[in-house]
């Protein structure tokens, strides 16, 4: 390129998406961000645009969730960049590699409370890994290589990069960084875990005799699926996995407990109160895994590995930790534990009154009423397992959590730490993108569903396949749960009344049906999976059921309640 | 149980914000935050004093060397460092009074630096409980406005902080 050819920081935003593969861009335009859309009309990124910048964000993060790369949303200043949060808080509590575009005000008007002027910098501080506010053009390629670098390694998280109107209309000559950025203050592969630290984790691997490995969200991330089997086959252990873990292990593997916490199986659950070495790979300690703290894995030591060093020690002191990706340190240690007298293999014990203790309770209706979990089955078989799940918030959720056997990494879709309702449609338009020839269901529920319902049109408008299932029980399931367990049954806006979704989805223009009896569920349901365009189906179900077992808020996981008949 | 925390960081607009930030949003309080320009002009310094158990002076020394822009974070010890601070002190004097005043200066070596018919300023530089026994001292008098810097602080011997070799980031803001 000639030295002195000049372009405009919006054509660099798109040059720079190019260069860094970014071709996919889910966003909505408006006035400072113009400049970009202007640069973007004929170029080969494939933009897809959203009814609403939370959708945006949501899109993206499932797209690198149902990808594993970088995803990005783009949006105007102020109002679009404010909806882009809750999807920045979303990526950065799961922990997803996204870039997020915002256009600004111009460089001549910031902090002058100009039109559509909002301080995203500041305001997304909390919720982001990095950010950036350009003010030069020549800044830019600089920024979007750094931002893509960041967002992608170590523990991934969101980056913002914020573009002045001004900035995106300045011409500069660009110099593009070459190879992975050198970032003084950011490192994302910590050195290897120190021979003496390694020493002590198969000191206390040998030690134990009912070992028990927790798999996290650092361990899907890492990709680790080889190495924690290898792991789990070596030390002859149960395995229990967190939310974020599910997919890691599959399914029916036989040392797997299933998923643990506030709804995991009571197994898994008192496996961790019996266990006398706990083993995070890649987890944080989320309460909602955890229960009340003080009872949490009473008798055990903690063999922390996780690759964020600030995770060591915030919830839960751990005995041994050894800071890296989980594969990477997994690779280290497995070579470590030949020969070495660390395979102790163990059940945990299980009151009767907890019918065995695999496997999730569930309510059960012999009068053809649809029950969540019975739905949850349907979906399973009708797509053999090997759909890609995504949910939203709340019973349905983790219904699909409990009953869809995952097998894979990226399998499972869900809004982990932040809860986010509304996050299901735009993050299962996001997967499917990802993975255009897949089947890509998105399970919702009648709440969940009409906080985002308006990216149907983009559903339509793109004719992407999704099968969609809401779960529709006339209430905000989980509330109710709660209000009738904890509130003494006052139901306190948790009713919900709900459009006809099949007329919705036909002003949308896409295929729905209506199941209402338990012995049409599974024909419907094969019959929505083997339509070859998207397709709602609005699943009646009971009204009132609850989601079992589940561990009472700041109770210890040991004091699990399961259906009184069961 | 107070602790004295060290960072260089990029010498950016809005690392302050970040840094303050993150104490703010996990309940930590800051003491005190004194921030200002190295030998490098791209990265700053700053010193911040927090109240908290060791496992949460870890724990903030871990969160902040997550943000990009801090290039190194450390805690530094108590009995293995050096701290100061400065003060100016403004107080109400007299012709009755002003010699009274700068005796009491004189014995904190202090200095005075400004007089005025009713008032005067002094300048202090020492730890802080010095800094806290002038003040005392001095509230028989009256004190009229008070400005101090922060506590600043350098591990002594041969422990240095020196921010990684490599090109400093693309601004960020």
């Amino acid at each position: 390129m000639d030295e002195r050819q000049e372009t405009s920081g919006a054509e660099m935003v798109v040059q720079g998406l190019l260069r860094e593969g970014a071709d996919v861009v889910f966003g909505h335009p408006g006035g400072a961000i113009l400049p970009v859309y202007d640069a973007l009309h004929g170029a080969p990124i494939h933009h897809y645009l959203m009814r609403h910048e939370q959708g945006a964000a949501h899109a993206a993060d499932g797209f690198a969730r149902a990808s594993g790369r970088v995803g990005v949303c783009m949006s105007t200043s102020g109002p679009g960049a404010t909806n882009l949060i809750t999807g920045l808080a979303n990526a950065h509590m799961d922990s997803v590699g996204i870039v997020a575009l915002t256009g600004q005000v111009g460089i001549g008007l910031l902090g002058t409370d100009a039109f559509q002027e909002a301080d995203i910098l500041g305001m997304t501080m909390p919720v982001v890994k990095h950010s950036y506010l350009v003010r030069r053009a020549a800044d830019l390629p600089r920024a979007l290589h750094e931002a893509f670098h960041i967002a992608g390694t170590g523990r991934p998280g969101p980056v913002l990069v914020d573009l002045p109107k001004s900035v995106a209309n300045e011409r500069a000559q660009a110099i593009w960084p070459e190879g992975t950025p050198r970032l003084r203050g950011y490192n994302p592969d910590p050195p290897a875990p120190a021979a003496r630290d390694l020493e002590r984790a198969v000191a206390a691997l040998e030690g134990a005799r009912r070992p028990l490995l927790m798999v996290g969200g650092g361990a899907a991330k890492a990709g680790a699926q080889a190495e924690v089997l290898a792991l789990a086959e070596t030390l002859g252990c149960p395995v229990i996995c967190t939310l974020m873990g599910l997919g890691v292990l599959p399914g029916d593997h036989p040392a797997h407990l299933g998923m643990m916490g506030m709804h995991g199986t009571p197994v898994a659950n008192l496996a961790t109160t019996q266990t006398d070495l706990l083993i995070g790979l890649g987890v944080r300690f989320d309460d909602r895994v955890t229960g009340a703290l003080p009872h949490f894995a009473p008798n055990a030591k903690i063999l922390h590995i996780e690759m964020d060093p600030a995770e060591i020690g915030k919830i839960v002191a751990p005995h041994v930790a050894l800071v890296g990706d989980v594969r990477r340190v997994l690779q280290i240690l497995l070579p470590l534990l030949v020969g070495r007298d660390v395979r102790h293999p163990w059940l945990p014990e299980v009151d009767s009154s907890l019918g065995g203790g695999f496997g999730y309770p569930r309510e059960r209706f012999t009068d053809g009423r649809i029950s969540g979990p019975d739905t949850v089955d349907a979906v399973h078989r009708a797509t053999h397992g090997r759909a890609v799940v995504v949910t939203d918030v709340g019973q349905h959720q983790m219904w699909a959590a409990q009953h869809y056997p995952f097998s894979r990494i990226g399998q499972f879709i869900t809004s982990g730490g932040l809860g986010t309702m509304g996050f299901g449609l735009p993050a299962a338009i996001g997967a499917q993108v990802a993975r255009p020839g897949e089947t890509v269901v998105c399970l919702t529920g009648d709440g969940s569903f009409q906080m985002t319902l308006q990216e149907l049109a983009v559903v339509r408008s793109y004719n992407l396949p999704l099968k969609i299932f809401v779960f529709n029980n006339g209430y905000l399931g989980m509330v109710r749960q709660w209000q009738e367990m904890f509130y003494e049954e006052r139901y306190s806006y948790s009713e919900i009344w709900s459009p006809d979704f099949c007329k919705l989805a036909e002003a949308y223009e896409i295929p729905s049906v209506r199941v209402e009896r338990s012995e049409e569920l599974e024909g419907t349901v094969q019959r929505a999976v083997e339509t070859s365009g998207p397709v709602l189906v609005d699943v009646r179900q009971v009204t009132r059921e609850n989601c079992w077992p589940i561990v009472p808020a700041g109770k210890a996981l040991h004091e699990m309640m399961v259906p009184p008949h069961s | 149980m107070r602790h004295t925390l060290a960072a260089l960081v990029e010498n950016h607009f809005g690392v302050l914000a970040r840094v303050s930030g993150l104490f703010a949003r996990r309940g930590f309080n800051i003491e005190s935050l004194a921030v200002g320009p190295t030998e490098d002009p791209s990265v700053a310094r700053m010193t911040i004093i927090i109240d908290g158990d060791d496992r949460m002076r870890d724990q903030m020394v871990r969160q902040m060397q997550k943000l990009v822009d801090a290039l190194d974070v450390r805690a530094l010890h108590a009995e293995s460092m050096v701290s100061r601070e400065l003060a100016l002190i403004k107080v109400r004097a007299n012709a009755h009074n002003r010699s009274q005043i700068m005796q009491v200066v004189d014995v904190f070596r202090g200095q005075v630096i400004d007089v005025s018919k009713e008032s005067l300023i002094i300048e202090l530089v020492g730890d802080e409980a010095k800094v806290g026994a002038l003040l005392e001292v001095l509230g028989e008098f009256e004190i009229l406005e008070v400005a101090r810097t922060g506590v600043l602080a350098l591990a002594r011997g041969s422990e240095v902080m020196v921010a990684p070799g490599v090109e400093a980031q693309a601004p960020t803001a």
